[in-house]
């Protein structure tokens, strides 16, 4: 017998005889239930908490990202192919994430993208490789990540978020910038993965 | 009300002042004590230890003893928790009696922990009790997280006029005693034993108390053995202690 | 030769720096998971869906892990069954030596410790990297880990220092013990490693058989690494942690990182579902391991075991834990879940001193984000130690001698009345301070009550016939 039948014959003598489990599903808090901006404030707070840098606006999105990055003093990006034309600050060099080897992403100091979604009661940006986010490798390998959230995708619970999102796709949450405390856990942040990450919400 | 006492093997022969306690508190607040002599054991420590047909049949012997009984009193966290939590267990999957099923469950209502009979069945707080000593109390596991007595116990205490009741720090952990836990694995039992002396002694009580006298032979010991000169004395002692006749 | 969990913690319990560690550690993580469990409104319903979850996957555990295979397959990954540790080493070694490669990059996994994967890789020649902070330097020291999740508890900054600054070559040089330059050596030292290496070999938390994702979480970014630079990317995960349908990871990726790690998310979690096309690997393989787990499965009591999701909650409010240490339990799996799971994988004979490495106080089983009952596992596994014929004969002996007195009212007044007559030898000062094996472990540090001259009964029954 291979491995797979017996495996699955184990398993179907271990559960034989005993009934189906009757458990009635409870009921999880499925939605958000509060005004709208009381979720944005959630989510703005949950980011500072993670000491992640936010900064939020209503109006163009290119000037509030020059100033983010004025701040940071970083001159280059990469960024999506399809980055939207109304996100290029002036100042910056942006370099296309054409499948560019993991050298050249790894030598670029940041990385801008937008996001497919953000959880407020987590803090978490969600990736799924959709518009304006590029590959996985684009978020992971520059030191630096700037990302746009806009105010139509904020949902409140984790639960809105499996529900809005495609299987299908190379999911990533990134909740605050990579982390460890794996040494006497005193927390430091920045490991593997980017070691700062900015949210520019508008809305 | 007709109260059923089951002492407990631990009470029985190494503590009876505890279940003379009982019986005084159950007394004076008139109702009638029965104590059916065919009892011994609940089967804690066979059923702990992994002796579990040597249990179950100490499960059969409670049940022809007190299946009858209006309301079955026990002075010991950790003997009730044993009745009502794992007594199912051992007539379901050990002795495999569906019999013995419907009949422990049917018995389990009727058990209460002693300090749980005054405050939820019969919906005391004060038993009028005088115990003038600094009094630290622990809460046994049982109590917290089996039977689920919350703050009951030390309601009952904070109502014993005279006493200077302390909070016990680090009060939810467990003091290592854990049955043959104690003895099979000695030295952290005792680690665990080092500590909770330590919150005890850093409240300066001169009485440790606690719903179970297994705890307290545990911790007593220590603290015997280190002289601290602290003592342990079951609750339900406290509780039967009055200006007119106190209790050691 | 296995020495048993007493002795074992008799190391752990001498070990100042692992227990100053030790209760640093897991006090700061009791304090952090307490307040953000609390903090959700639903935080119970989540407990009872997770268990509701795991039960149903369990239940239909055929069903739900042919269904993972096709939808997995169906989008470009392959499955491979392993039904012990050996079949499972040996595929995960043919598919590294099929790629090409002698070396490969690791991200956390119990399971392939649980393998004992990488003696078997470097046996065949691979050399395999571990990438989580901890586990490099649990690696690097030949040790083995202490806890799930902080595999390096037992050891601090000053030992960390000198590991990296004899391991490291140039990224070890000068270093400071500071967490931060420890922390930036390591991301240094791997960032090469990450982009060179063609292989890695990951766990899962979960996969989903409705749609075949596959799902990591974790906190440093090493597991985005291995997951998204390699070609090929081989995963391997026990087969109870299938989960029925992609909705029910909105209870688990709730109820995870807040019981493990007292976050309201961890920084990272990656799902995939195959392979796709221009991000990440172009090959995925997915090892589904038996290796006991049916045998589990088919106990009624103990299968509760596997709903576990190894956030590791249930070591850090363990007070036996917090003061043996995770080496006492002699496994990867450590602390109250270790001392039913191991048990199980290994078997009684060898593991039989695990299920009672514990006061039964019930503080796991309190917090346990998926309410597995493990007191009531523990004694269970007790009820096998002593069916299976694994516990001491003098015990055994002993508790049918205690049996018979408490069989009959006769028995146990004549014990009393002979306990009375022995323990005039011993009385000192109305105690017994010492007593001889097996009870000498309760005098190592308590006195023991001399017994009354008259037992309740007997003042009862004087009483009565007043």
């Amino acid at each position: 017998m291979n491995g797979r039948d017996l495996i699955l014959s184990r398993v179907r003598a271990a559960i034989a005889g005993s009934p189906p489990p009757v458990t009635p599903t409870p009921a999880i808090n499925r939605v958000w239930e509060g005004d709208r901006e009381a979720m944005v404030e959630r989510f703005l707070d949950r980011l500072r908490d993670y000491n992640v840098g936010v900064t939020r606006t209503s109006g163009t999105v290119a000037p509030a990202l020059a100033g983010i990055l004025a701040g940071r003093g970083i001159d280059r990006l990469a960024v999506p192919t399809d980055l939207p034309a109304e996100w290029r600050p002036d100042g910056v060099a942006l370099v296309p994430d054409d499948n560019l080897p993991h050298g050249a992403l790894n030598a670029i100091p940041g990385a801008l993208t937008g996001a497919a979604l953000a959880i407020a009661e987590t803090g978490s940006i969600v990736l799924d490789g959709g518009a304006a986010q590029g590959r996985r490798a684009l978020t992971l390998l520059p030191d630096y990540h700037l990302c746009v959230v806009r105010a139509e995708q904020l949902v409140g619970l984790v639960p809105e978020a499996i529900a809005a999102l495609v299987p299908n796709r190379p999911i990533t949450f990134c909740s605050g910038p990579s982390a460890t405390a794996d040494i006497e856990l005193d927390r430091v942040v920045g490991v593997h993965g980017p070691r700062r990450l900015d949210v520019l919400f508008v809305g | 009300m007709r109260v059923s006492l089951f002492i407990t093997c631990i009470n029985d022969s190494l503590f009876p002042d505890t279940g003379r306690a009982v019986v005084r508190v159950l007394e004076r607040l008139g109702h009638q004590v029965e104590f059916p002599l065919a009892q011994t054991c609940c089967g804690q420590m066979h059923h702990n230890s992994g002796y579990h047909d040597d249990a179950v049949g100490l499960v059969r012997r409670f049940v022809d003893t007190f299946q009858d009984a209006e309301a079955i009193v026990i002075p010991s966290t950790s003997c009730t928790a044993m009745v009502r939590g794992q007594y199912p267990y051992l007539a379901q999957h050990v002795a495999k009696d569906e019999g013995l099923l419907r009949a422990v469950e049917a018995m389990a209502p009727r058990v209460f922990e002693f300090s749980e009979f005054l405050t939820q069945k019969l919906g005391l707080s004060d038993v009028g009790a005088y115990y003038p000593h600094r009094v630290t109390y622990h809460s046994s596991c049982n109590s917290l997280r089996s039977l689920n007595l919350g703050d009951g116990p030390l309601t009952l205490l904070r109502h014993v006029s005279g006493i200077d009741l302390v909070e016990l720090p680090n009060n939810r952990e467990c003091c290592g005693f854990g049955g043959t836990f104690a003895v099979k694995n000695a030295e952290t039992s005792t680690a665990m034993l080092t500590d909770k002396m330590r919150h005890i002694l850093s409240t300066g009580a001169e009485i440790c108390t606690a719903g179970d006298n297994s705890c307290l032979m545990h911790i007593g010991g220590g603290l015997s053995r280190q002289r601290t000169g602290v003592r342990t004395v079951h609750l339900a002692q406290i509780l039967a202690s009055t200006a007119e006749e106190p209790w050691a | 030769m296995s020495t048993n969990f007493p002795t074992r913690a008799a190391d752990g319990l001498r070990n100042t720096q692992q227990r100053r560690n030790l209760a640093k550690a897991t006090n700061t993580i009791r304090g952090k998971t307490a307040k953000v469990t609390a903090e959700l409104p639903d935080w119970e319903a989540l407990r009872e869906a997770g268990k509701a979850i795991k039960r149903e996957a369990h239940a239909k555990l055929d069903q739900y892990l042919l269904q993972l295979e096709e939808m997995v397959t169906k989008a470009g990954g392959h499955v491979h069954w392993a039904a012990d540790a050996a079949e499972a080493r040996e595929i995960i070694v043919r598919l590294t030596r099929q790629a090409g490669t002698d070396q490969v990059i690791k991200i956390k996994s119990m399971t392939t410790d649980e393998i004992e994967l990488n003696p078997a890789l470097e046996e065949a020649g691979i050399r395999p990297y571990e990438t989580d902070l901890a586990d490099m330097i649990v690696q690097m020291a030949k040790e083995r880990p202490s806890h799930l999740l902080v595999p390096a508890i037992h050891k601090n900054r000053v030992e960390i220092r000198d590991l990296f600054r004899a391991e490291m070559g140039e990224h070890g040089t000068g270093l400071s013990d500071r967490p931060p330059d420890l922390t930036r050596a390591a991301r240094a030292y791997l960032r090469q490693k990450f982009m060179e290496t063609k292989v890695a070999i990951s766990g899962a938390n979960f996969a989903v058989a409705e749609t075949g994702t596959v799902g990591v979480v974790e906190s440093e970014g090493n597991g985005r690494m291995c997951l998204t630079l390699p070609q090929v990317l081989i995963s391997i995960m026990g087969i109870e942690k299938v989960l029925p349908r992609f909705d029910d990871l909105s209870v688990f990726l709730q109820l995870l990182p807040r019981a493990a790690t007292g976050e309201r998310m961890n920084p990272y979690n990656s799902l995939w579902t195959g392979v796709h096309a221009g991000d990440g690997p172009c090959e995925f393989h997915l090892v589904l391991l038996d290796n006991g787990r049916s045998k589990i499965l088919a106990d009624e009591v103990a299968r509760e075991t596997l709903h576990c999701i190894r956030c590791s909650r249930c070591l850090n409010v363990c007070p036996v834990y917090e003061r043996a240490g995770g080496h006492a339990y002699d496994s990867m799996y450590q602390g109250p879940i270790g001392a039913i799971v191991t048990p199980q994988l290994r078997g009684l004979e060898e593991a039989g001193s695990l299920p009672y490495a514990s006061s039964l106080c019930g503080a796991c089983h309190e917090v346990c984000p998926v309410k597995i009952n493990i007191p009531q596992i523990l004694v269970h596994l007790r009820g096998r130690v002593v069916r299976e014929g694994h516990a001491g004969k003098g015990e055994a002996l002993a508790m049918g001698v205690a049996a018979r007195m408490f069989g009959n009212q006769g028995a146990l007044d004549w014990s009393l009345w002979a306990g009375r007559l022995g323990q005039k030898l011993l009385m000192r000062d109305g105690t017994l301070p010492w007593l001889p094996p097996p009870l000498s472990g309760w005098t190592l540090s308590r006195d023991f009550p001399a017994l009354p001259e008259q037992s309740f009964r007997d003042w009862w029954q004087k009483r009565e016939d007043k």
